[in-house]
C-alpha cells in the first residue's frame, strides 16, 4: 500500500523571515533587521536543504515555497544558489512549481526579473487593499498606484501571478467590498487568496482590539454576508473557491498549499518552518527555532536548525487530515480517514450535518457545502470534538 | 473570678459599614490589648472573605481591660457584630449575652434600615443603648441632625451620644467611659449551681469545637464535667479561655464572665447555640429558654461543573458544614446537571460567601441553579409538602393550594428616591404596611413576598436609588397566591435546573427575560434554537437563537496544522465546561449569569 502522504505530494517550504517594517495585523514569524548578511543566510539554507535531502532521498518535489516575512527582500543570486541546490538533492516534477512571496513595492519589483532567471515560475504578492486609506490603516508601506505596477512588472515576467487581499477591515460596508473585489478581479489574475483580516494576539492589532479599541470591526453577521458575496462574486468571474480563502482558475491553483491541505509531505527550512515527514512509516512533525538568530547559529554550530520533533498518532493524523481537508471544496476521502483513524467517522454526525445542509457526501468524500464552509470550525467541532 | 461591678459586657451594633469593626479597633488599641506592631484594620474580621469584602460576616468576641476614671480596673467583653441582613442572627444571639450595646450610627449617613432592626432588637434584648456618633470626620457629617434623627425616628435619648471618629481615633476615650458609667454591670450568683449560656460555636483545626459562653451563674474551670442541657451531651473542659483577640488561657471563668472551652467536641453540629452549659453533678434547675434556631430562607442547586469532582465538592460542603449551623444541604440529583447538592442560606449574600469559598478554597468549579424559597404546597388529599426545589413541583391536578413567605421589609430612602421604590416594591407584588417620614428620609414598610426578594431585589433597590436606600427585612408568614412553575425550553428540551416558581402575572414578563437572557449567553450552534419559557405545556414566552453564520479560520497553511490540531484538543477540554442538554451545549457560566436578572 502506498503510504498516505503520497496521495497529497511532497513539497519544500523556505521561510525567509525579515521584512521592511512589521504589519500591524501580522503574527507571522518575521523581523526587522537593520542589516542583514545575505550570505550567511545561503550557507545556512544551503546545509539545511543537504541535511533534509539525506532523509529523503529520491523523492519526486512537486514545489518550493519561499515564504515570510517578506521573501522578495532576498538576493535574486540567493535564491538561485538555493534553487540549484534544490534541483541537485532532489529529483523534480516536470511542472515543478516555484512560488515567491513578494511585496508590492518597486525596489522588490526592481528584483522580479532576477527572481524568473533563478527559477521562481509563480510570484504571490501581499497588496491587501485597493485604497489608500485601508493600506495605511494596515500599515502597508506601498500604494495603489504602486501595487499596481508591481503586478504588472510580475505578470510580464511569470506566467502566474497570485495577489492577496485582506478585507472584513474596520468600517468596510458590503458595497465598499463589492467595488473593491470587482475591481481587483479587473486586474485579470487567475488565482486571488482573500482573507478575512483575523485579530490575532500578540500583534498590534490584537493589543488594541483587547483594549477596546479597534472599532467598526463587522459582526458575525455581516463577516458572514462578506465572505457570501465573495463566493459569488469570485464564481461569477471564473474564480471559483477551491480552498476557503483561496480562489482560481481551472488549473490556476496553488499546488503547493495543495499538499498542506491534502496532507502532503513537506519539509520545512528556516525560522519557525514547520515540516511534515513520514519516515519510516511514522509521521512526524518538525519544527525550527523561531528567532532567525538562534535559527542561524543552530544550522551552523550544530549543522541542524531543527528545534523539535514529535510523532503524530495515527488518530492526530487523521484529525488533521479531516481538518486541512475540509478546507477545500473538493472535500476529504473518508477512506483515507477511515484508514488512520482505524474507524470510520461519526456517521450520526455526519448525517446531522447533512441533514443541515452544511456537507455533503459523495462516494466516501465528504465536503463542506456552500452553506458549510464559512462555518467550518463549527463542522469540524461536531465532527471531531 | 472577677468581681461583677468591674465587668462590662455589651455589643457593638450598626448598619452595615458604619465602622462597628473599626470602633472595635480602637477600643483594642487604646486598651492596649493588642500590641501596637500587631495591630491591624479591622483585626477581628480574620477570614479571608471578610477582608475582602470589607464586611463582617461572624461576630467576634473580644475582652478587654480597662482602667477607669474612677481609678478601677474594668473587664469589657466586646462583641462586633455583622452589619448585613443575612447575617442578623449573628447579632440577634450576640445580644442575649450582654446587657448592652453601642449603637453606631455614621453621622454622614444617618439612621438607616439595620440601624432601626437592630436598636428593636436591643431594645427587646432589655438592653442599656449607647448611641455613638461615628465618622465625625468628614466633612459631610452632621451630626446635630443625626441626633435628632434618633430621637425621632427611633425614639431614645440621644442628646448624650458620643461624638467620635474611629478612624482618628477622636472620642474613643469618651466611649470607654460611657461603657462603664452607663452601661449596666451584669448580675449573677457565684455561688449558685453552674449556667452558662452557648453563644457561639466553630470547628477549629487544631482544637476542633471551640465553644463562646457567657456564664450566667456559678463558675467554670478547666477539667469541670459539663452537660449540654438541650443536646445531652457530657464532655471534660480540655481548655478554657478567653479572647484578646488571640485565645488566652484562663483557671476559672465566674458569672458575668464571657469566654471560650474547648472539650473534644467534634462536630459544630454537636452544639446548640443557646443551650444551657451545666454542672453534670450539679445542673441548675432552671436553664434558658433557648434561642430560636436560624433557619435558612433560600435554597438553590449547587452542582460541579466537572463531575468527577464531586467526591471534592462532598467533602468542601461537609467541612463547610460543620462551621456554620445555618447553612444546609443534602444531596440532589438533576437530569441535566448531574450530582449536586441542594442548600440552603440564610440570603443571597451568604448563598455568595459559601459558593465563593467553595470555589476559590476548595478549588471547585459550580454550577448555580436558580435560587428558590420554602414554598407550602397542599395537596388536595389535606397533606402539605415543603417545595425546596421547583424541579419537585408535583403535578398541578394534584394541588390545592400553594402558600409562599412573605417578609416584612423596611426600606430607608432620601425622598427624592421615593417614587422609584414604591415602585420596585409593587412591581414586586409588595403591599404597603406603612409610609413615613424622618427629616428628608422616607420610611417605607412592605409586606412582600420572599421570592420576589431572592432574586436581585437589593441590587434593584440599589441602582434605582443610586445607593442611597437601605434595607431590612423579617419573616412574617406564609400566605397563599396564584404561583405556578415556570420551565424553560432550550430546542424543545425542558432544562431542569433553570425552572422556578413564579407569580402567574409576573410569568410572562420574566420568562421573556430569561429568554431573551439566555439567547445572549448560549453560543451560537449549528442550527437555530428555540428557547421557551411555558407554564404547564403553555408558552408564554420565545425566543430563537440563530444558527452559527461564520466561524472560520481564514489563514491555515503548513505551519498552522499543529496549532489548529491543538485548538481542537482545548475545544475537547472546552466542551467539559460545557453542560449538554440535548444537542444543545450551554456553557455553565450561562446558569448564573441568566438567574441574574438586571432588567
Ligand atoms: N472617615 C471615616 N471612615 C470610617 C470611620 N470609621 C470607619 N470608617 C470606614 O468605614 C468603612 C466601614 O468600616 P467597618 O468598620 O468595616 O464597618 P462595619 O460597620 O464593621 O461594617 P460591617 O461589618 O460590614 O457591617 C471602612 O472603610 C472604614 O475605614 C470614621 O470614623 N471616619
Ligand atoms: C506571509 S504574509 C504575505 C507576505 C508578504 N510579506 C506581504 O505582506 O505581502 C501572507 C498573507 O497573509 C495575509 N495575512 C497576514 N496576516 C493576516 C491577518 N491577521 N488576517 C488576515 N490575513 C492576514 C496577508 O494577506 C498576507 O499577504
Ligand atoms: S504582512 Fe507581510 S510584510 Fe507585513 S509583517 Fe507580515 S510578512 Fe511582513
Ligand atoms: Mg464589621
Amino acid at each position: 500500500m502506498t503510504p498516505d502522504w503520497q496521495e497529497g505530494g511532497f513539497g519544500l517550504y523556505i521561510h525567509w523571515p525579515f521584512c521592511e517594517a512589521k504589519c500591524p495585523y501580522c503574527d507571522f514569524n518575521s523581523h526587522v533587521a537593520a542589516s542583514i548578511d545575505q550570505s550567511a543566510w545561503r550557507t545556512a539554507y544551503l546545509s539545511e536543504i543537504a541535511r533534509a535531502a539525506a532523509e529523503t532521498p529520491g523523492r519526486t518535489l512537486r514545489s518550493v515555497f519561499f515564504g515570510g516575512g517578506t521573501p522578495s527582500l532576498m538576493q535574486p543570486e540567493t535564491v538561485a544558489e538555493i534553487l540549484q541546490a534544490v534541483r541537485k538533492a532532489w529529483p523534480v516534477a516536470n511542472d515543478i512549481e516555484i512560488t515567491l512571496e513578494a511585496n508590492p513595492s518597486s525596489v522588490e519589483a526592481g528584483r522580479f526579473a532576477g527572481f524568473r532567471d533563478a527559477g521562481v515560475s509563480r510570484i504571490s504578492m501581499g497588496v491587501q487593499a485597493l485604497n489608500a486609506d485601508d493600506l495605511r490603516r494596515l500599515g502597508r508601506l506601498h500604494s495603489v498606484e504602486e501595487a499596481r505596477k508591481a503586478f504588472e512588472i510580475a505578470r510580464s515576467c511569470f506566467e502566474r501571478v497570485s495577489f492577496d487581499l485582506i478585507y472584513a477591515r474596520q468600517d468596510q460596508t458590503l458595497a465598499d467590498w463589492r467595488s473593491e473585489l470587482m475591481e481587483a478581479l479587473s486586474w485579470g489574475s487567475d488565482h486571488l487568496s482573500l482573507y478575512q483580516l483575523t485579530i490575532e494576539p500578540g500583534t498590534a492589532f490584537g493589543a488594541r482590539h483587547k483594549a477596546g479599541g479597534l472599532k467598526g470591526l463587522p459582526d458575525e453577521d455581516l463577516s458572514a454576508d462578506l465572505y457570501e458575496v465573495t463566493q459569488e462574486i469570485c464564481y461569477h468571474a471564473g474564480l471559483p473557491a477551491y480552498e476557503i480563502s483561496n480562489h482560481a482558475a481551472d488549473m490556476a491553483q496553488s499546488r503547493h498549499n495543495l499538499i498542506y491541505w491534502r496532507g502532503g509531505d513537506y519539509v520545512g527550512i528556516g525560522p519557525g518552518a514547520h515540516g511534515r515527514l513520514t519516515l519510516e512509516g511514522q509521521r512526524l512533525a518538525t519544527e525550527t527555532y523561531l528567532a532567525p538568530q538562534k535559527w542561524i547559529e543552530a544550522v551552523s554550530t550544530r549543522g541542524i536548525g531543527e528545534s523539535d520533533r514529535v510523532i503524530i498518532t495515527p488518530t492526530e493524523q487523521a484529525e488533521e487530515y479531516l481538518m486541512m481537508s475540509l478546507r477545500l471544496a473538493e472535500g476529504s476521502d473518508l477512506r483515507r480517514f477511515t484508514r488512520l483513524m482505524g474507524q470510520p467517522i461519526d456517521r450520526t454526525r455526519v448525517n446531522e450535518l447533512e441533514d443541515l445542509a452544511l456537507v455533503e457526501l459523495k462516494d466516501d468524500r465528504l465536503a463542506a457545502t456552500q452553506a458549510g464552509r464559512p462555518v467550518l470550525n463549527g463542522i469540524l467541532r461536531s465532527l471531531l470534538a | 473570678m472577677t468581681d461583677l461591678n468591674r465587668i462590662r459586657n455589651f455589643s457593638i451594633v450598626a448598619h452595615i459599614d458604619h465602622g462597628k469593626s473599626t470602633l472595635a479597633d480602637r477600643l483594642i488599641q487604646l486598651t492596649g490589648t493588642v500590641a501596637e506592631r500587631d495591630m491591624q484594620d479591622q483585626i477581628l474580621d480574620a477570614m479571608d472573605i471578610e477582608r475582602e469584602r470589607g464586611i463582617t460576616i461572624k461576630a467576634n468576641t473580644v475582652r478587654i481591660e480597662y482602667p477607669a476614671q474612677d481609678g478601677e480596673t474594668y473587664i469589657l467583653n466586646l462583641i462586633d457584630t455583622p452589619g448585613h441582613v443575612d447575617f442578623a442572627y449573628e447579632v440577634s444571639r450576640s445580644m442575649q449575652a450582654v446587657e448592652g450595646s453601642l449603637l453606631v450610627v455614621d453621622a454622614s449617613q444617618g439612621v438607616e434600615a439595620q440601624t432601626l432592626a437592630n436598636v428593636y432588637q436591643a431594645i427587646d434584648a432589655d438592653h442599656e443603648i449607647v448611641p455613638v456618633l461615628n465618622k465625625v470626620d468628614l466633612p459631610a457629617a452632621e451630626p446635630e441632625r443625626v441626633k435628632e434623627q434618633i430621637e425621632d425616628v427611633i425614639g431614645i435619648e440621644a442628646h448624650n451620644a458620643v461624638q467620635i471618629s474611629a478612624k482618628t481615633g477622636l472620642g474613643i476615650p469618651d466611649v470607654l467611659e460611657a461603657i462603664v458609667t452607663r452601661l449596666p454591670a451584669p448580675k449573677g450568683d457565684p455561688n449558685a449551681p453552674l449556667k452558662a449560656m452557648l453563644v457561639d460555636s466553630y470547628y477549629d483545626s487544631y482544637l476542633g469545637v471551640v465553644v463562646l459562653i457567657r456564664v450566667i451563674d456559678g463558675k467554670i474551670k478547666k477539667g469541670d464535667q459539663i452537660r449540654m442541657m438541650k443536646t445531652g451531651g457530657r464532655y471534660g473542659i480540655d481548655k478554657l479561655g478567653v479572647f484578646r483577640p488571640k485565645m488566652q488561657d484562663i483557671a476559672e471563668l465566674g458569672p458575668g464572665e464571657i469566654g471560650f472551652l474547648t472539650a473534644s467536641i467534634k462536630q459544630v453540629r454537636d452544639t446548640r447555640v443557646g443551650d444551657t452549659i451545666t454542672h453534670d453533678k450539679h445542673p441548675t434547675p432552671n436553664p434558658l429558654p433557648g434561642f430560636k434556631p436560624s433557619q435558612p430562607v433560600v435554597f438553590c442547586g449547587l452542582f460541579p461543573v466537572d463531575a468527577n469532582d464531586f467526591e471534592d465538592m462532598r467533602d468542601a460542603i461537609e467541612k463547610l458544614a460543620l462551621n456554620d449551623a445555618s447553612f444546609s444541604s443534602e444531596m440532589e440529583t438533576s437530569a441535566a446537571l448531574g450530582f449536586g447538592f441542594r442548600c440552603g442560606f440564610l440570603g443571597l449574600l451568604h448563598l455568595e460567601v459559601i459558593r465563593d469559598r467553595l470555589e476559590r478554597e476548595y478549588d471547585i468549579d459550580l454550577i448555580t441553579t436558580a435560587p428558590s424559597v420554602i414554598y407550602h404546597v397542599h395537596m388536595r388529599d389535606g397533606t402539605m409538602m415543603e417545595l425546596h426545589n421547583p424541579a419537585d413541583m408535583p403535578d398541578m391536578t394534584h394541588v390545592d393550594r400553594i402558600e409562599e413567605p412573605r417578609i416584612k421589609a423596611t426600606i430607608l430612602v432620601p425622598d427624592e428616591y421615593l417614587g422609584d421604590v414604591l415602585k420596585l416594591c409593587q412591581d414586586r407584588r409588595g403591599i404597603q404596611m406603612d409610609l413615613t417620614y424622618a427629616g428628608s428620609r422616607a420610611m417605607v414598610v412592605y409586606d412582600l413576598p420572599l421570592n420576589e426578594v431572592v432574586f436581585d431585589f437589593y441590587d434593584r433597590l440599589k441602582s434605582v436609588t443610586k445607593g442611597y436606600a437601605s434595607f431590612d427585612y423579617q419573616m412574617i408568614g406564609y400566605r397563599e397566591d396564584a404561583l405556578v412553575k415556570m420551565q424553560i425550553l432550550v430546542n424543545d428540551e425542558p432544562v431542569d435546573a433553570l425552572s422556578m416558581m413564579v407569580h402567574r402575572d409576573r410569568a410572562e414578563g420574566r420568562g421573556r427575560a430569561m429568554c431573551e437572557k439566555l439567547k445572549e449567553l448560549i453560543p451560537r450552534h449549528m442550527f437555530k434554537i428555540p428557547i421557551q419559557a411555558a407554564i404547564g405545556g403553555r408558552v408564554i414566552a420565545r425566543e430563537t437563537l440563530s444558527a452559527m453564520r461564520k466561524d472560520v479560520t481564514a489563514k491555515c497553511y503548513g505551519g498552522d496544522a499543529t496549532r489548529k490540531r491543538k485548538l481542537l484538543d482545548k475545544q475537547k477540554a472546552g466542551k467539559k465546561k460545557m453542560r449538554q442538554f440535548g444537542k444543545v451545549e450551554i456553557p455553565q457560566s450561562a446558569f448564573i449569569s441568566a438567574l441574574k436578572m438586571d432588567s
